[in-house]
């Protein structure tokens, strides 16, 4: 498998083109902020429940602070992961780079994994830098480690199903933007699904439930790791890349 | 080194190549000649891999193109027209990256690039973004990017489209220094371009091979006899009807009449030259003879019969153009 190659080229076109550089950049930026209103929100909720023990004792940093930012990120990162992954195919169809790229002796698989991989990592990365916010939590105030290192583990899971969904849809057409409206499009209704699911109720109800992306992750942020939902990333992931492999074919017969 | 056998492509509705057979023997250049259109590009993109052809087979060093296609793969290299490169990426960075994709091996890699940088005349760019490139030093980079693995089989889809005369010539030159070392077909649809840097062709037209071989040989086949220009001043009926009557002599054409001189053709079995003759005759009848030439037959001619001669029986076959 010669997935590193493809893989370094495609970090490589990551930092030539700004586009990088500005998802991360905003998507700390807003994580930022959204940390910092949470915290301020915080500090004056603690504050006041300084002089009233009875709320005090419902007042907690991991469910004050975290949870509100964790669910808030996976709402930046339905916005922005699709900026990072709609150039993977979608720009190699249009400058015709994909016609040198399946004629190298490199299965398909294998460029589909190395640009999945890059994505993923710059995404790794990108998630790893905010790892400064419980850090300046856990400065001041006592954090539990568990729910944060869960909650990160969901961020990551469902990012790598973001992605997923993300380089399908690039394989699917020559222009990016078309790619990034319609992953976002598709990971909404996946997220929308949940608010359905309040709605429908009984069997059609949980299924819905269990469709939903974002319903998965509230489990994480809460500390909980339950395998059902680690299952359903995966899952969402594998099949949305063998659907990106099955595209792929399918564009070598068009021609 | 490369063998086709009866390779057909239909995108949809569209036939693009039709029963397409032809080889190139080891060593070999070959053009693949055409009109725009004709489906040269849809060969070379089933030789390559690209994409699978909807029936027949393809066989390059020995390898079939769809069953075996990563042997294949390794032992090409491939330069398809638009000559897409990653227009983000600088020049030697780039060719690393064809490098290791191909499997040239690590310690090998640093040499490969610098040696078919020089061979390409880009070293002095390889540290520009290939998108700041001129089309010319664009054209050498894909040609470099191909080389790269220095690969048993070139296959150059129309290396010389869009550039200029000189950059043209450079790449020809180019191009006919690799005959031996590898074994190459490149497609075109300029004739002048076959005969200068092919050994052999393989005319398509409107996706069916028409002719090939060494151009030569199809000269020969298509133009049997050899032809004489020839301006004298003298009364035409005459001067036709003489020259008609030298033993060879097949037929005498009138080209024009210009200030009392006639120009003709004379058509004349191939290994017959009777220009020594027409001289003679000439000083004979006392006719001022002003020129008198051997004509070569080029390959456009031939691609001109040929390709007049399909469109004929067409017609005369009622079948109608798709
Ligand atoms: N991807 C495609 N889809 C549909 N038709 C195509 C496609 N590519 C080429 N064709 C058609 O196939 C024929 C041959 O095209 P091509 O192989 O590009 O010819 P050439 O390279 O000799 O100019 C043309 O009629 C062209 O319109
Ligand atoms: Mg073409």
């Amino acid at each position: 498998m010669k997935v590193w190659p493809i893989f370094k080229k495609e970090m490589r076109l990551y930092f030539t083109s700004p586009v990088a550089y500005v998802v991360v950049m905003i998507f700390l930026l807003i994580a930022g902020y959204f940390f910092y209103s949470i915290f301020a929100f915080f500090t004056l909720a603690s504050m006041q429940s300084a002089m009233n023990p009875a709320m005090a004792r419902d007042l907690n940093v991991t469910d004050s602070v975290m949870r509100p930012l964790f669910s808030n990120v996976s709402v930046i990162l339905l916005l922005l992961l699709p900026l990072l992954t709609m150039r993977l195919f979608a720009e190699e169809r249009r400058s015709g780079t994909i016609e040198l790229l399946l004629t190298f002796p490199v299965r398909d698989g294998a460029v589909l994994i190395g640009k999945y991989l890059a994505a993923f990592a710059l995404y790794a990365v990108m998630l790893g830098l905010t790892v400064l916010y419980p850090g300046i939590v856990a400065y001041f105030a006592r954090l539990e480690t568990g729910p944060v290192f869960t909650g990160y583990l969901g961020l990551l899971l469902m990012g790598a199903a973001f992605i997923a969904v993300g380089i399908f849809t690039s394989s699917l057409t020559e222009n990016q933007i078309v790619a990034a409206i319609t992953t976002f499009g598709t990971l909404l209704i996946f997220w929308i699904l949940g608010w359905s699911a309040d709605y429908a109720g009984g069997a059609v109800g949980r299924v819905l439930q269990h469709l939903s992306i974002l319903e998965h992750n509230e489990s994480f942020a809460k500390g909980v790791l339950d395998t059902k939902d680690i299952i359903y990333y995966l899952n969402f992931t594998i099949l949305a890349l063998f659907l990106a492999l099955r595209s792929l074919e399918a564009r070598r017969w068009k021609g | 080194m490369i063998e086709v056998q009866g390779l057909t492509k239909q995108y949809g509705p569209v036939t693009a190549i039709r029963d397409v057979s032809f080889s190139v023997a080891p060593g070999e250049i070959v053009g693949f000649l055409g009109p725009n259109g004709a489906g040269k590009s849809t060969a070379m993109r089933i030789l390559s891999c690209f994409m699978p052809a909807t029936s027949g087979t393809a066989r390059v060093a020995g390898y079939d193109v769809f069953t075996q296609s990563m042997q294949v793969r390794r032992r090409i290299g491939y330069l398809p027209e638009s000559v897409p490169l990653y227009t983000d990426m600088r020049v030697a960075p780039y060719l690393d990256f064809v490098a290791e994709v191909k499997g040239v091996a690590r310690g090998e890699r640093r040499r490969r690039v610098a040696d078919v940088m020089d061979r390409c005349m880009i070293a002095d760019v390889q540290n520009r973004l290939i998108g700041q490139l001129s089309k010319g030093y664009r054209q050498r980079v894909g040609l470099a990017q191909a080389l790269v693995s220095d690969p048993e089989v070139l296959i150059l889809d129309e290396p010389t489209i869009g550039l200029d005369p000189r950059q043209i010539t450079e790449i020809r030159s180019l191009i006919r220094a690799l005959a031996g070392r590898h074994t190459v077909i490149l497609s075109t649809h300029i004739l002048p371009e076959v005969s200068m840097v092919c050994g052999g062709v393989v005319i398509i037209n409107k996706g069916a091979i028409v002719a090939q071989g060494p151009i030569d040989t199809l000269v020969e086949q298509f133009f049997p006899t050899a032809r004489v220009e020839v301006e004298i001043v003298g009364p035409p009926p005459a001067v036709r009807e003489m020259i008609r009557a030298i033993p060879g002599v097949v037929s005498v054409h009138d080209e024009a009449t210009t200030n009392g001189a006639g120009r003709y053709v004379v058509e004349s079995a191939r290994e017959r030259d009777v220009r020594a003759e027409i001289s003679r005759l000439a000083a004979q009848q006392q006719w001022s003879l002003l020129e008198l030439k051997r004509v070569g037959t080029t390959l456009e001619e031939v691609f001109i019969r040929i390709v007049a001669g399909e469109e004929a029986s067409a017609v005369a076959g009622g079948e109608v153009a798709p």
